[in-house]
């Protein structure tokens, strides 16, 4: 993974400076709330519902067993001993103090991490593919761009006061998108020319939000040396052009559709053509030197486990359970992705406790290398286990929670914080993800239904990205009540697409009810071993409706 | 009445300065002017010849809503061009003062005026932003140091066109 030098390491050390004295003027009063707002919260400091809270970027996704083992300190030392893993790879600390932010951002310095520009209207944490490097199928190791985009972003002059938040992801697999690119404001897809040559597929103009849209394409083939000049012009269109009377129609989808793609791509090749072949344009020496931090660790040389796994299959159905799963193929024979869930029954998606995330950093020092990884569907994951090591580490998973086998199945939520913490929110969203869970408890049913996305935000500014789940739940305030709104037929991969609204919406008691009808409808009226997002789209949302809503009308 | 101005020559320092803010809608008679004014850029396409021939010391605004390219074809005949921000999270003038600098080759004073606060001037400056009318609120003695934040950039702006790939 990415190692600092003396650069990174004094303009991460300078921040934390600048932030600390920064604060000390907001405490005397020399700075207004106004005016601290976007300075905090390009620190990553929201204040929330309870107390502030605190985004700690987790570039990409990708993190050290150090840097996790300081991860628990801190949560224990200046938090209640649990954190929580966002949508966006992002580890969130609910209950900090504002006067103790300076130090823990110290203490995020020491072990090469930040919180910089983790929210704000600015240019956030990028983000990829969480089996990156590993995944079957991959052009090339995505992550080495990713920290090219992150070091251009890093406090980049001209862009820390965007219209809105900006967001870009990469995707390097040619079979699958498990970075949701055109859900985006750029989503960046790694590609070949003809002659072999990489270079991006650019998607512009996706995003969730209010008004979900999917990224349109800009640019078919940009050369990778263009990369960073070609994102200081679509930025610059952006800064320049982007509506900044109307905070809900402020990201940059609203002015890609407002322009027309074409007009507006037009413009960003107008604008790229003074930039190209710029200072900034990528030179080899640097992409080498970018690569060299992202090479493969000394795997050794190993064949498929075929033979001990079956037998362990045989000896335990739980184990089987879990390796269907909670197990990922690796390029590398002989070895496998492990999914640590964080979505066990009773606990908020993507919530883990301080002695989770020490046995997490152990288990990666004991079997992958010392490295992890944080999946936007708020998991964890173990990149580089041995397959011979899998029946171990499955029985460490399951001691410390870790286990649940249900990646991918309908109780593998993807959650936002909502009312219990989030100070945005017209409804509660973690009681519902729990209530669901509580219902879809058996296993071999959850595993028969095959996989499902169920996303759950607890507002408009879908955090908990309901629009793309193949079943969407949003909570929504009539008349100061909180109810939920349901959405199928979402989709965040490479067949992306943006779920269709059920009809009226329904109360919290109701949400789990109503669910189990969606599903019995999707059995009755499934072909064999049919996805739902399948079924959903062959027979459209009538049958659904009339499930859902046929108590009513009678 | 003297204000004070950051001003960055060979280094940052801290200078009165005279010139007088014309409002944007200001529609007089040039001989309503004196001494040392910012007149808006409107103002200044509309009487650019006389503006040029008079006695006044001239220098043009820019809004935040305007483009760049509207005062190109004027940047030698002022005294320098202001960059107006409405608010400080209004960050078009960022782009502004970089084109200016960069495509059109100004050479000259960018002042940044309006709601200039002092935690935004490290980014005005890479901008290729050279004064400061801070605002007259927040502690302007507090200003030099504000741009010493950073010792280290990673990205190309006007004040270090090599990126810091091209360096390390
Ligand atoms: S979706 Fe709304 S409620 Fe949920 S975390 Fe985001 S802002 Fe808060």
């Amino acid at each position: 993974m990415y190692k600092y030098d003396h650069y990174d390491q004094t303009i991460v050390n300078e921040r934390v400076a600048q932030f600390r004295e920064q604060t000390d003027r907001f405490l005397s009063g020399e700075l207004t709330n106004e005016e601290f707002l976007p300075l905090r919260l390009q620190n990553g400091l929201y204040v929330q519902r309870h107390a502030p809270m605190l985004r700690i970027a987790i570039p990409y996704g990708l993190f050290s067993s150090t840097q996790m083992r300081r991860l628990a300190d801190i949560t224990d030392k200046y938090d209640k001993g649990y954190a929580h893993f966002s949508t966006r790879q992002n580890l969130q600390l609910n209950w900090p103090k504002l006067e103790s932010i300076p130090d823990i951002l110290a203490e995020l310095a020491d072990v090469e991490m930040h919180a910089i520009q983790t929210s704000g209207n600015c240019i956030r944490n990028t983000t990829t593919d969480q089996f990156a490097g590993v995944a079957l199928n991959e052009l090339e190791d995505p992550r080495p761009w990713c920290e090219i985009i992150r070091q251009w972003s890093t406090f980049h002059p001209e862009f820390a006061f965007l219209p809105r938040k900006f967001k870009i992801a990469v995707n390097s697999n040619t079979e699958t998108d498990r970075a949701a690119i055109q859900v985006h404001d750029i989503g960046l897809q790694l590609v070949k020319n003809e002659n072999g040559d990489t270079g991006f597929k650019v998607l512009v103009g996706g995003g969730l939000g209010r008004t979900p849209i999917l990224g349109e394409v800009v640019n078919e083939f940009l050369p990778w040396k263009h990369l960073l000049t070609y994102l200081d012009a679509i930025l610059r269109v952006y800064n320049l052009n982007g509506r900044r009377d109307n905070k809900y129609k402020a990201r940059i989808k609203i002015l890609v559709k407002a322009m027309g793609v074409d007009a507006f791509s037009k413009l960003v090749e107008e604008e790229w053509q003074h930039l190209k072949d710029g200072p900034a344009t990528l030179t080899e020496e640097e992409f080498t030197r970018i690569k060299g931090h992202f090479t493969d660790p000394e795997y050794q040389e190993l064949e498929n486990q075929d033979k001990l796994l079956s037998e362990k299959f045989a000896e335990s159905k739980a184990f089987k359970n879990w390796f269907d799963k909670n197990v990922n193929p690796h390029k590398k024979s002989g070895y496998a992705s492990v999914t640590l869930s964080l979505k066990k029954l009773g606990v908020p998606p993507g919530d883990i406790t301080s002695k989770q995330m020490r046995k997490a950093a152990e288990l990666a020092d004991k079997y992958s290398f010392g490295e992890l990884r944080s999946s936007h569907q708020q998991n964890l994951i173990l990149a580089d286990v041995k397959q011979s090591d899998l029946p171990a580490i499955w029985e460490e998973a399951k001691a410390n929670g870790f286990a649940t086998p249900n990646v991918g199945t309908l109780t593998d939520m993807i959650c936002c914080p909502g009312g219990d913490f989030c100070a945005l929110a017209n409804a509660k969203s973690i009681p519902i993800a729990e209530a669901i869970h509580a219902k879809f408890d058996d296993l071999d049913y959850l595993y028969d239904l095959g996989d499902i996305d169920l996303n759950i935000s607890g507002c408009m500014n879908a955090c908990g990205h309901h629009h793309i789940g193949n079943i969407g739940i949003l909570g929504v305030d009539k008349k100061g009540q909180e109810f939920y709104q349901v959405s199928l037929g979402g989709s965040s991969y490479d067949d992306a697409s943006i779920g269709k609204i059920l009809g009226p919406s329904f109360n919290a008691e109701d949400v789990p009810t109503v669910i189990t009808k969606i599903i019995e409808t999707f059995v009755s009226n499934r072909t064999e071993d049919e996805l739902f997002i399948d079924t959903v789209r062959r027979l459209g949302l009538d049958p659904f409706k009339e499930a859902v809503y046929a108590k009513k009308a009678a | 009445m003297p204000r004070k101005l950051l001003k960055i020559e060979t280094n940052p320092s801290i200078v009165e300065d005279n010139f007088l803010f014309i409002e944007k809608d200001f529609d007089g008679d040039i001989s309503e002017l004196s001494g040392e004014v910012m007149v808006p850029s409107g103002y200044w396409s509309k009487h650019s010849e006389a503006l040029k021939s008079s006695e006044l010391k001239v220098a043009v605004w820019l809004d935040s809503d305007e483009t760049a390219d509207t005062i190109k074809d004027f940047l030698n005949d002022v005294e320098f061009v202001a960059i107006n921000f409405p608010k400080f999270a209004d960050g078009r003038g960022y782009s502004i003062a970089r084109l200016l600098r960069e495509r059109f080759g100004y050479e000259g004073e960018i002042r940044a005026i309006g709601d200039v606060l002092l935690d935004q001037l490290h980014y005005m400056k890479r901008c290729g932003i050279s004064s400061f009318e801070v605002r007259e609120d927040k502690d302007i003695e507090k200003s030099v140091n504000m741009l010493r934040t950073f010792t280290e950039s990673y990205q190309v702006a006007f004040d270090q066109m090599q990126p810091l790939f091209r360096r390390r």
